[in-house]
C-alpha cells in the first residue's frame, strides 16, 4: 500500500470505536479472569485462588446451571433449525399467502422478550391459562407447565423457539433463494420428486444458512437470560436456572467474585463449544 | 386437480395454524389490556363486558408518579443516542478495517469478531463504569450499547463497503481529497442503505434491551420501558389488565417500525448472519 493511502486510511478513524470497545468490552473481559479469583466488593478484593470455581462445581444449586444451559441451548437451536428449515421451504414455494405468513412468523422476533415472557407465563397458568383450558376442552388435563420441575425448562424453551423461529426462517429463506436455478432444472431432467428436491438439493445446499442458524441460536441459547428470568426466575427451585441467571443471582447477592467466576465459566463454555462447532460446520460445507 | 386441492388444503392449514399460534397470543394481550382488573384475573379470551382501554392507559401512565413516561423518555433517548454514536463510530472503523491492509488488520478483525461470541463480563463492566464515574448514567449505558453493538455493525458495514470500488477513493485522492473529506462527503453517503438497515435493526434491539439496563442503569429514576414491565409484574399482581396495557404500549414502537421497514429489518438480520 502506498504512503498516500496509509495516510488516507488512517487509524484515527478507528480510534473512537476502539476506545469504547476496549474500555467497555475488552478490559472487563480480561479483568474478569483476575476478579474471578477473588472475593470482591468492587472497592476491595481478596485473592482466594480457585475457591469461586470450586464453589461453582460443588454447590448443587450452581452445577445444575451447566446442565440446564446445555439442554436449553441444544433444544432451542435444534428446534429452530428443524422448524426454520421446514417453514423456509414452505415459504419459498408457490403459495398465495406467502408474504402474510412470512410477516406473521417473523413478528415475534421484534417483540420485547419480557413482554413475551409475561404473556406466555399467564397462558401457561396451570388451571386458568389458555393452554390448559384448551386442553381441557379436548378432555386432556394439562400439566403445570412452569411449576413442574421436570418440564419447566422445556416450557421456557418452547417459548424461546416460538419467538426465535422467525429469524431462523428468514435466514433459511435467504439461503434457499440463493440456490442456483440449475440444480432445480437438473432435478427436473432427472425426474426427481418433491422429496428429492428437499433432501438432495435444499438440505445440502442451504448448509451455510443451516450453519448460521445453528451457531447464532446456540450462542443465543447459551447466553439466554431475559426470557428465563421473566418467566420463572430460575425456579421452581433451581429447575430452570442457567449460568446467566446464576450470574445475576450472585450479583444481586453481592457475591461479585462468584458472579464473575460464573462469567468466566460462561465465556469458556461458549468458546469451547462454539469455536469447534463452527470450524466443523464450515469444513463440511459444500460449495455452490 | 387433486394435487392442487391438496396444496390449497396445506396452505389453508398453515394459515389456520398461524392464527392459533401467533394471533391468539396477540389477541390475548389486547383483550386483557381492555378489561377491568376483575375480568382480567380470569385470564380468558372473553371479550370484555365494558372496554376500558383508555382508562387502563391513563392508570398505567399515572402509576408511581408517571414512571412510564420517564421510562419512555429514557428508552427513546437511549435508542437515539446509541444509534447516532454507533452509526458514526462503526462506519468510520469499518472504513479503515475494510480498506487498509497491513500486519495489524487481521488482529483487529479477530478482536472485533470475537465480540460476537463472547458474553460480556457483567460485574467487571460495572467496575470499569464505576471507575470512570459512568455507572448508573445514561452516558454509561449508551457506551455499553455502542460497545456491544460494534462487532455486528462493523460486520455489516464492512460487507457493504467491499462492494464500493476503490477507484472512487483513488479518484478522490487525485482530486486532492484527504481521508476525512473522502469518507464524510463520498463514502458515508454511499453507505446509506446499510446505515438504514443498521438503524432499524439496532433500534428494535436497543429499545427492547432488558439485560443491559437491568445491570448498568439501576436506580428508581433510571428506568427504561422494559424495566417498567419487569417492575410492574411484582406490583400488578392482581391487576393484569394494567400490566398488559403496559405490554401493549411498549410493543407499539417496534410494531410501527415493523410495518414500515419489514423488508429492511429482514435484510439486515439475514445478511448479517449468513455472511458472518
Amino acid at each position: 500500500m502506498t504512503k498516500v493511502f496509509k495516510r488516507i486510511y488512517t487509524y484515527k478513524f478507528l480510534l473512537p470505536a476502539a476506545i469504547v470497545y476496549i474500555v467497555i468490552f475488552i478490559v472487563p473481559t480480561v479483568m474478569s479472569f483476575f476478579f474471578s479469583l477473588t472475593r470482591w466488593t468492587l472497592q476491595d478484593w481478596d485473592f482466594i485462588g480457585l475457591q469461586n470455581f470450586r464453589t461453582f462445581f460443588e454447590e448443587p444449586s450452581l452445577t445444575i446451571g451447566f446442565k440446564n444451559t446445555l439442554i436449553y441451548a441444544a433444544v432451542t437451536s435444534s428446534m429452530k433449525v428443524v422448524f426454520g428449515l421446514l417453514l423456509g421451504v414452505f415459504l419459498t414455494g408457490k403459495i398465495r399467502t406467502k408474504s402474510y405468513l412470512r410477516s406473521v412468523v417473523f413478528f415475534p422476533t421484534l417483540v420485547s422478550t419480557i413482554a413475551v415472557g409475561i404473556a406466555f407465563s399467564m397462558m401457561m397458568h396451570p388451571t386458568m391459562g389458555l393452554l390448559n383450558q384448551a386442553l381441557a376442552q379436548l378432555g386432556i388435563e394439562g400439566p403445570d407447565w412452569l411449576g413442574d420441575t421436570r418440564i419447566a425448562l422445556l416450557s421456557v424453551a418452547f417459548v424461546d423457539i416460538w419467538k426465535g423461529v422467525g429469524l431462523a426462517t428468514v435466514i433459511f429463506i435467504a439461503g434457499i433463494m440463493a440456490i442456483p436455478e440449475e440444480y432445480h432444472e437438473a432435478l427436473q431432467i432427472d425426474g426427481g420428486n418433491a422429496w428429492n428436491k428437499f433432501w438432495n438439493i435444499i438440505v445440502p445446499l442451504s448448509r451455510p444458512a443451516t450453519n448460521a442458524v445453528i451457531i447464532l441460536s446456540f450462542i443465543g441459547g447459551l447466553r439466554s437470560f431475559d426470557l428465563i428470568w421473566s418467566m420463572t426466575k430460575g425456579g421452581p427451585g433451581f429447575a430452570t436456572d442457567v449460568i446467566a441467571s446464576i450470574i445475576y443471582k450472585q450479583y444481586q447477592g453481592g457475591f461479585y467474585g462468584l458472579a464473575t467466576a460464573g462469567n468466566v465459566i460462561l465465556f469458556l463454555f461458549v468458546t469451547a463449544i462454539v469455536y469447534p462447532l463452527s470450524r466443523y460446520l464450515t469444513r463440511t460445507e459444500v460449495d455452490l | 386437480m387433486s394435487r392442487r386441492l391438496r396444496k390449497v388444503g396445506i396452505e389453508a392449514a398453515a394459515v389456520l395454524a398461524s392464527a392459533v399460534l401467533f394471533w391468539v397470543p396477540l389477541y390475548f394481550v389486547l383483550v386483557t389490556a381492555m378489561k377491568s382488573a376483575k375480568e382480567a384475573s380470569d385470564m380468558s379470551l372473553k371479550w370484555p363486558a365494558k372496554i376500558q382501554l383508555w382508562q387502563n392507559i391513563k392508570d398505567v401512565v399515572a402509576f408511581r408518579d408517571h414512571m412510564l413516561l420517564r421510562a419512555f423518555w429514557n428508552s427513546s433517548a437511549l435508542t437515539v443516542l446509541s444509534l447516532a454514536a454507533m452509526v458514526v463510530v462503526c462506519s468510520m472503523a469499518a472504513f479503515v478495517m475494510q480498506r487498509r491492509k497491513d500486519k495489524a488488520t487481521p488482529w483487529i478483525s479477530f478482536f472485533v469478531l470475537a465480540g460476537l461470541i463472547i458474553p460480556p463480563a457483567i460485574v467487571p463492566t460495572i467496575w470499569v463504569l464505576d471507575e470512570i464515574h459512568l455507572f448508573k448514567t445514561m452516558t454509561g449505558l449508551v457506551l455499553v450499547e455502542v460497545a456491544l453493538g460494534f462487532p455486528f455493525c462493523v460486520m455489516l458495514y464492512r460487507g457493504f463497503m467491499a462492494a464500493i470500488p476503490r477507484d472512487i477513493d483513488e479518484a478522490a485522492v487525485v482530486d486532492g481529497y484527504g481521508g476525512y473529506r473522502l469518507f464524510f462527503t463520498i463514502i458515508f453517503p454511499l453507505l446509506k442503505p446499510v446505515t438504514a438497515t443498521i438503524i432499524v435493526t439496532q433500534a428494535v434491539a436497543i429499545f427492547n434491551d432488558f439485560t443491559n439496563p437491568l445491570y448498568f442503569f439501576p436506580g428508581s429514576k433510571n428506568v427504561t420501558v422494559q424495566l417498567t414491565l419487569y417492575n410492574f409484574t411484582s406490583q400488578f399482581i392482581s391487576q393484569w389488565n394494567l400490566l398488559f396495557t403496559d405490554i401493549l404500549l411498549i410493543t407499539i414502537p417496534p410494531l410501527v417500525l415493523f410495518i414500515f421497514f419489514n423488508k429492511k429489518i429482514v435484510a439486515g438480520m439475514t445478511t448479517g448472519s449468513v455472511k458472518g
